[in-house]
């Protein structure tokens, strides 16, 4: 298997709101940014890959936009999943895989301000069944951390502990929403109080990955991609145990993350509740350094928060401070789907 | 370094991709018996019993669709993946407008060329009669222009800016939907079946978007389509003929600039020549035998023609109206019918693709091309700025 790494990362500040901004705007400093980074125009990018949805942008194809922002002129090779961006990074590995071409330029956003992403969340549901009743992501999400609360699994002092940790660390982090302590708070759905749910974000992220020698002489120290892998379980939470996650289980061990230990981990994990459950089916130790960017508790950019984990695990190979980092990304009610990727730095 | 494939060493080491499973659903204006699960389930499920397989041999599932808007579904995926097999694998999700359907199968090709996955089902679908497209796609956006309601209003003005520039008689976009309404006659899958159709009646019929006539435009149809890809091993097992993957590329230019080419877009050209490069092909008119083309007003086939190097510039219109690209001509294009008799928006890309791949195993029943071993599927999308494109063969690549 051909060796390819991220070799550069750069994501915008996440904020509770742009109205100032398109998402042409958004995107255009953070793939300015990234190319930067590498010294690469976009003429040189051998395929380029993005991810986006079009019920947060409101509007059929609205991801035909930003293409515009990457300046598609000459004709790229490029491609669009309807999906976190990790997602898009993950078709841009198997694109460089097959050796088609030696980089790959990736981004994503998201704008979640002009509605209410509670309620556009509910229209990922079963459209029959499910959805004309609006459950919304956080009520779901509480179902799951009610669920934890009742296997003993955890309780509210230790969610309250996840969320205290997380925002402490984005203290360091320029791009966190909600850097630094903040209270509790009341109960926004049982058990869940606001402290234990993510910001809602605007922002955007890209990434820069390349093949072999190419990945060498693009950066110091590229974050190899050892191994990634995704799987989806059931849509419907009546058949799933939402105290467990088999699929982020098995993504891991496709990537390779049980081989080694890692010694950094960044979850996507918007609620505090659902880091008890990747903690467990990703078997992370005390020993692991688990979201040092802060998470998607300081800043949760629907769209980009998947691939934002994916480059601040390789920003933090690449600047020496990790040697093996598992980076995750999930998608649907309740972690639904989950990747998961396995990132090494050489010995230094 | 450009943006051309790296060189033939990576292209040599890749895994060969064969089809061997396709499945579409029976196309209709509205599939009311079947929920959107039901529909992409029977697609799926022809193209395993198509190739004699389970759903426990997939070990991956790439789903393609336009817009959301189109059935007020948020990545129905999500929903979609009990339906497909897929709880436990992989599953993505493709959206690159109307080019999605062969862009989700390029996805799915990927996957097995470099050998993440062994056998891979792909699928696209759109259900259409669960919301309506033409509004999905008018949303207002301020600052923008409108897409002027539908996508008729936003084709027109470069088919008129085709004609102007080729000379073409304004007869030959009523030969090209003549040809495809017959040609769906003979196609037990396609949408519009219209037994009684005269060329004198297509030219009859309201102009809706001048030049357009109402029946030289796609259907809104409810459907989907399915493959089954796989690797060297697995095509060994295949119980039918496999066709073969010799090509495939996907190609953007952005939406509106100074210089862009509505008639013949640039980033089209590059993806043909792409697709030709890796499957050895120096004369497409003459070495490829049939052409599943995405036309979804009929004037695209000479534009078309012009722009995938089957006929030099403005001289598309004359090899339509020459005959050639009827069923029984020396370049069949569209002898399933085509998007303008069949057209679940999503889909449409991939049927393209998956007629190609049933010309090429000689299984395309009565739109069979006699003696087809080469075929190129064809789809575009956007404001003509998406392109997506595969040519298969009966025989595996060299080399």
């Amino acid at each position: 298997m051909r060796d390819v790494a991220i070799v550069a990362f750069a994501q915008s500040d996440h904020r509770r709101r742009t109205d100032e901004c398109s998402e042409v705007d958004m995107v255009m400093p953070v793939l300015h940014s990234v190319l930067a980074q590498t010294g690469l125009r976009t003429s040189d990018i051998g395929f380029t890959c993005s991810g986006s949805s079009d019920y947060l942008a409101g509007r059929a194809f609205s991801f035909t936009m930003t293409l515009d922002g990457v300046g598609a002129w000459p004709p790229i090779s490029e491609s669009h999943v309807e999906m976190d961006g990790a997602w898009a990074l993950y078709e841009a590995w198997v694109k460089l895989l097959t050796g088609e071409a030696d980089t790959a330029l990736v981004y994503s956003y998201g704008k979640s301000s002009p509605g209410s992403v509670r309620d556009v969340l509910t229209r990922q549901l079963d459209p029959y069944y499910v959805a004309p009743l609006w459950p919304d992501s956080v009520a779901l999400a509480a179902l799951q951390a009610q669920a934890l609360i009742d296997a003993g699994e955890t309780d509210e002092p230790a969610l309250a502990g996840v969320a205290a940790r997380s925002r402490g660390d984005a203290a360091g982090n320029p791009h966190a929403q909600l850097p630094g302590p903040r209270p509790q708070g009341d109960y926004l759905v049982r058990p869940l109080r606001t402290g234990d749910c993510p910001p809602i974000s605007d922002g955007a992220a890209a990434v820069v990955l390349a093949a072999g020698d190419r990945a060498r002489a693009l950066c110091q120290r590229p974050a190899w991609i050892r191994g990634m892998d995704h799987r989806i379980e059931a849509h419907s939470l009546g058949v799933r145990d939402l105290t467990d996650s088999p699929s982020a289980r098995l993504a891991a061990e496709r990537a390779g993350a049980f081989e080694r230990p890692v010694d950094t981990a960044e979850l996507h994990a918007p609620f505090t509740s659902q880091e008890v459950v990747l903690r467990k089916a990703l078997r992370l130790g005390d020993g692991v350094r688990v979201n040092p960017s802060g998470g998607a508790l300081a800043a949760n950019t629907v769209m980009a928060a998947g691939l934002v984990r994916l480059g601040e695990a390789a920003a933090r190979i690449q600047r020496g401070e990790s040697d093996r980092a598992l980076a995750h990304a999930t998608s649907g009610p309740c972690l639904q789907q989950n990747l998961v990727a396995v990132l090494e730095g050489e010995a230094q | 370094m450009s943006n051309q494939p790296a060189n033939h060493r990576g292209a040599a080491g890749k895994e060969p991709v064969a089809v061997v499973g396709i499945g579409q659903t029976h196309h209709v204006a509205a599939r009311h018996d079947v929920s959107i699960a039901g529909l992409v389930r029977e697609a799926a499920q022809r193209a395993l019993s198509d190739a004699e397989l389970t759903w426990a041999d997939i070990d991956a599932v790439v789903i393609g669709k336009a817009p959301d808007f189109f059935e007020g579904l948020m990545m129905p995926e999500l929903y979609l993946a009990d339906a497909l097999g897929a709880v436990g694998k992989p599953m993505m999700r493709v959206h690159t407008a109307g080019s999605v359907g062969g862009s989700t199968a390029l996805v799915a090709s990927n996957l097995v060329a470099s050998r993440v996955h062994r056998t891979v089902l792909t699928l696209a679908f759109e259900k259409q009669s669960e919301s309506n497209a033409m509004w999905g796609l008018s949303l207002p956006v301020p600052f923008q222009q409108p897409l002027l309601a539908g996508a008729g209003g936003f084709f027109a003005p470069h088919v008129r800016a085709y004609m102007r520039r080729a000379g073409a008689p304004d007869t030959v976009g009523s030969l090209v939907a003549y040809k495809d309404r017959r040609n769906a006659l003979k196609n037990p899958y396609a949408h519009l079946h219209e037994k009684d159709i005269t060329l004198e009646k297509v030219q009859a019929s309201p102009m809706l978007w001048d030049p357009i006539r109402y029946s030289e435009t796609c259907p809104s149809s409810d459907g989907a389509c399915a493959m089954v890809l796989t690797d060297r091993t697995g095509a060994a097992r295949s119980p039918r003929p496999p066709a073969w993957m010799h090509g495939g590329a996907m190609r953007s230019e952005p939406t509106l600039f100074a210089g862009k080419d509505f008639v013949s877009p640039q980033a089209g050209k590059d993806c043909a020549a792409d697709v030709y490069r890796q499957a050895g092909i120096t004369d497409p008119r003459r070495e490829i035998d049939a052409v599943e083309m995405y036309v979804p007003f009929s004037w695209y086939e000479p534009m078309w023609l012009e722009n995938l190097g089957f006929a030099a510039e403005r001289e598309g219109w004359k090899l339509t109206e020459s005959g050639a690209t009827e069923l029984d001509g020396d370049l069949p294009v569209n002898p399933s019918g085509g998007v303008l008799s069949t057209n679940p928006i999503g889909a449409s890309g991939m049927i393209r693709f998956a007629e190609a791949a049933l010309q090429v195993r000689g299984a395309a029943g009565e739109h069979q091309v006699d003696g087809a071993r080469k075929a190129l599927g064809h789809a575009y999308g956007g404001g003509s700025q998406f392109f997506s494109m595969w040519l298969v063969g009966a025989e595996p690549p060299t080399g």
